[in-house]
């Protein structure tokens, strides 16, 4: 495939130099890139600041920032949160690390109750210019406090907004806008896929992003706007609408049962981009969504919903989804839970087949 | 379980209960207060550790006969003193006013400070005019304090076509960059992170502005409220943290909230953080230890936590009936008075109010809320029919509006 196809719709990234990164390094280039441009970015959260995050993420940015710009927090997700409230309330861009998503809930209430609504029950007086950035997702043997896919919490909030990219070019060009934007963003890093993207066959070698076209990234700034799907790989049999890691596992299914499908990699949830799943199940008349997080109330409902409401009379068969079961995320049956090629490829046979 | 199959050493469980509940005499017995004057004032500089035993006393400058005693004494210009009275005298007279509007069915609901004016009213005048306020929901004094426009609150309360927050939120919940007042959340202690938030932003940026957030006794029991004593402790943040400690939360008592066996101001204490605990109806004394906490975050010393030891002199809010969960009287007989009249007092006291003044002062109050509730229904009160554009209702969802939130406005139709 094009490397054109993976790179999407960047506003910017003429005069960029290109470097190989993988998703970590691409997320790190985003941060040190806004810090540079913006005095009112920084960035704090659990052990992000001398040891650069458990992840790496923020690596390097204390030592060239400063510690005022990359900090240390207490381990509270919800002074983390509030308090960054509180800095974009005064006009910063804080951009707040929570260790992983699962660890979110303590400050779901300062997202739910307070960043979500500033705007609108004051009238627009006061905003939320912050991102929350956040690893989530399974198939790192993590267990149930460590794999969640929690989106759907955050995309059922009027106010926020929720992206999720699939590879490191559209990382950097992702937070860079959600930095910019002026709402609230919810950023969440499909961690499995930080350092090369999993196709889901967990006993086969993972290559590193350094064979895949888009871990080619502008060292500088450029954006990619929220709201806008990119088709990673156009198809006529089915569309697959996926996000985060899934996008790797859903092309490695189609791959693998030589299925012409067209996949959809959303980037942000809300505000979705209707525009492209429609042109693209309108063409194909056949649709399977794909995501980890659980079944009920997952955003896969939303996303079967949307394409009845929009595309019912091009449907020739039932929506097919595949999601992560609706039990807790277990550690040693990881592989069993985890919607892996297998299962992708029976759904796709079913939505061919009926 | 009766008592002969108990065991021997059979634990109990402990629930707190107030002294006095309907029907019962207030109860204040085995209360004990420093006298006024009688409490040292530290310099700015003062450690956490050297103030633990502010978190246990308690700052007062009035005695109650209006004479102001001991070094913590304000300087402050007996015109300043009336200007805080005159506040104190309008913020009574609009809650009065607003509280009889929602009986009259004029708008849903209400909130009166009655009995805590001084706290919010004396702490705006002791903070800089362009520090930034955290409140809850009784500070309607700070806006009052900032000369917000009175018949702008009005609007807002009754939801009209003027209301500056386009009908958007339960009356009260004010918000108003311009004062420097942050938009009242409506959910607890959720501001008081916030505010440490904006106050290392503050820092981060070199500021000189300072933040200052208020919460009750009741919700010091939230989650935020720590998180928030923390990260100001942590990153020395410039903030006050103020605890309106009104003795009530709804029907639950102070106890509820862990006050029985300790103070609110002994929070600070695990924290590092200094405590002060003061007369709430004290206007001087609010005054005083607003002031040291204030410079003493301008000098980079960090965040202070003061506790209000006040009442609620009225309800909850207007959806609760008070002589159905403590004594009617206990206001009346609270042991450190009422605010205005101790400010009153005072300036009485020092030959620069009288009486006639008085009189005439409150007079004067009234008569302006009247005119102004007058104007602002004209204007409109809350009805059934908003009078805001029904398409207005999916603006500032987000800064643009997206085209699912575009869709479903066109859905709903004009």
């Amino acid at each position: 495939m094009s490397p054109g196809t993976w790179r999407g719709n960047a506003t910017r990234w003429g005069r960029n130099h290109m470097a190989q990164m993988t998703m970590i390094q691409a997320l790190n280039s985003a941060l040190d890139t806004m810090m540079e441009r913006d005095p009112n970015v920084l960035t704090f959260g659990e052990d992000v600041g001398y040891f650069g995050g458990v992840f790496k993420v923020t690596e390097h940015l204390q030592q060239k920032y400063g510690a005022k710009r990359c900090f240390d927090a207490p381990i509270s997700e919800n002074g983390i949160t509030a308090t960054a409230i509180g800095m974009a309330v005064y006009g910063l861009r804080p951009v707040v690390e929570i260790q992983f998503a699962d660890y979110m809930y303590p400050g779901y209430d300062q997202l739910v109750n307070e960043a979500s609504r500033i705007r609108y029950r004051s009238a627009g007086d006061f905003t939320v210019p912050m991102t929350v950035r956040m690893p989530y997702g399974g198939g790192i043997r993590g267990g149930q406090t460590h794999s969640q896919s929690p989106e759907s919490l955050f995309t059922h909030v009027a106010g926020l907004k929720t992206v999720i990219p699939s590879t490191p070019y559209d990382a950097k060009g992702l937070l860079i806008s959600a930095i910019e934007d002026d709402d609230p963003v919810i950023f969440m890093e499909p961690k499995r896929i930080y350092n090369g993207p999993f196709d889901g066959f967990h006993d086969r070698q993972v290559s590193p992003w350094s064979k895949h076209p888009a871990s080619e990234v502008p060292d500088g700034y450029y954006k990619i706007p929220l709201g806008k799907a990119n088709v990673v790989k156009e198809g006529e049999a089915l569309t697959v609408i996926a996000y985060g890691t899934m996008v790797h596992v859903a092309l490695a299914a189609a791959t693998e049962a030589g299925i012409d499908a067209e996949i959809i990699d959303l980037r942000t949830l809300v505000p979705i981009d209707i525009e492209t799943i429609v042109n693209s199940v309108e063409k194909t008349g056949r649709c399977v969504i794909v995501h980890e997080a659980t079944r009920t109330s997952g955003f896969g409902g939303e996303l079967s919903a949307l394409v009845q409401e929009h595309c019912f009379y091009h449907l020739e068969a039932p929506i097919e989804r595949v999601t992560g079961y609706d039990t807790p995320y277990p550690h040693s049956q990881e592989w069993e839970y985890f919607p892996t090629p297998p299962r992708i490829i029976k759904a796709m046979r079913r939505a061919l087949e009926s | 379980m009766d008592d002969m199959s108990r065991k021997p050493n059979a634990l109990e469980l402990h629930i707190p209960k107030p002294r006095a509940r309907p029907g019962d005499k207030p109860d204040f017995s085995g209360w004990s207060f420093p006298e006024p004057g009688a409490t040292p004032k530290p310099d700015i500089e003062e450690s956490a550790v050297e103030m633990r035993e502010y978190a246990y006393g308690l700052i007062r400058v009035l005695d109650m006969d209006g004479n102001a005693l001991g070094p913590w004494t304000p300087s402050i210009s007996p015109e300043e003193l009336r200007r805080g009275l005159k506040y104190m005298l309008l913020t009574r007279a609009f809650d009065e006013r607003m509280h009889r509007a929602q009986r009259q069915g004029k708008t849903s609901f209400y909130m009166q400070c009655l009995g805590e004016e001084a706290i919010a009213i004396a702490q705006t005048m002791a903070l800089n005019g362009d520090d930034m306020c955290f409140p809850s929901y009784r500070q309607q004094g700070i806006l009052i304090a900032r000369e917000y426009p009175l018949v702008d609150m009005m609007h807002q309360i009754y939801s009209n076509a003027q209301d500056p927050l386009k009908g958007r939120q339960l009356p009260i919940m004010y918000s108003s960059k311009k004062e420097g007042f942050f938009t009242i959340s409506g959910n607890l202690a959720t501001q008081v992170p916030q505010a440490v938030g904006w106050a290392m932003a503050s820092a981060y940026s070199n500021d000189g502005r300072i933040a200052a957030t208020w919460l009750g006794d009741g919700s010091t029991a939230e989650g935020d409220f720590h998180a928030a004593m923390t990260f100001a402790a942590v990153y020395k943040a410039p903030v006050i943290i103020n605890v309106v400690n009104n003795q009530w939360a709804i029907s639950s008592f102070q106890g509820i909230a862990g006050g029985e066996n300790t103070t609110f101001a002994a929070r600070a204490v695990g924290y590092g953080m200094p405590p002060l605990r003061v007369d709430g109806n004290d206007f001087l004394a609010v005054y005083a230890v607003t002031k040291w906490a204030a410079e003493r975050a301008r000098a980079n010393l960090g965040p202070t936590l003061i506790e209000h030891f006040t009442y609620r002199g009225g309800p909850h809010s207007t959806s609760d009936d008070p002589s159905r969960y403590r004594p009617s009287d206990e206001g009346r007989c609270w042991p450190l008075g009422d605010p205005i009249e101790r400010l009153r007092d005072h300036l009485v006291s020092l030959g620069e109010w009288s009486e006639e003044q008085h009189r005439q002062a409150q007079e004067e109050a009234i008569e302006t809320v009247r005119a102004t509730g007058r104007e602002a229904e004209k204007v409109g009160v809350l009805k059934a029919d908003a009078p805001q554009p029904r398409a207005e209702m999916f603006e500032d969802v987000y800064k643009d509006v997206p085209w699912h939130l575009a869709r479903q406005r066109d859905e709903m139709g004009s």
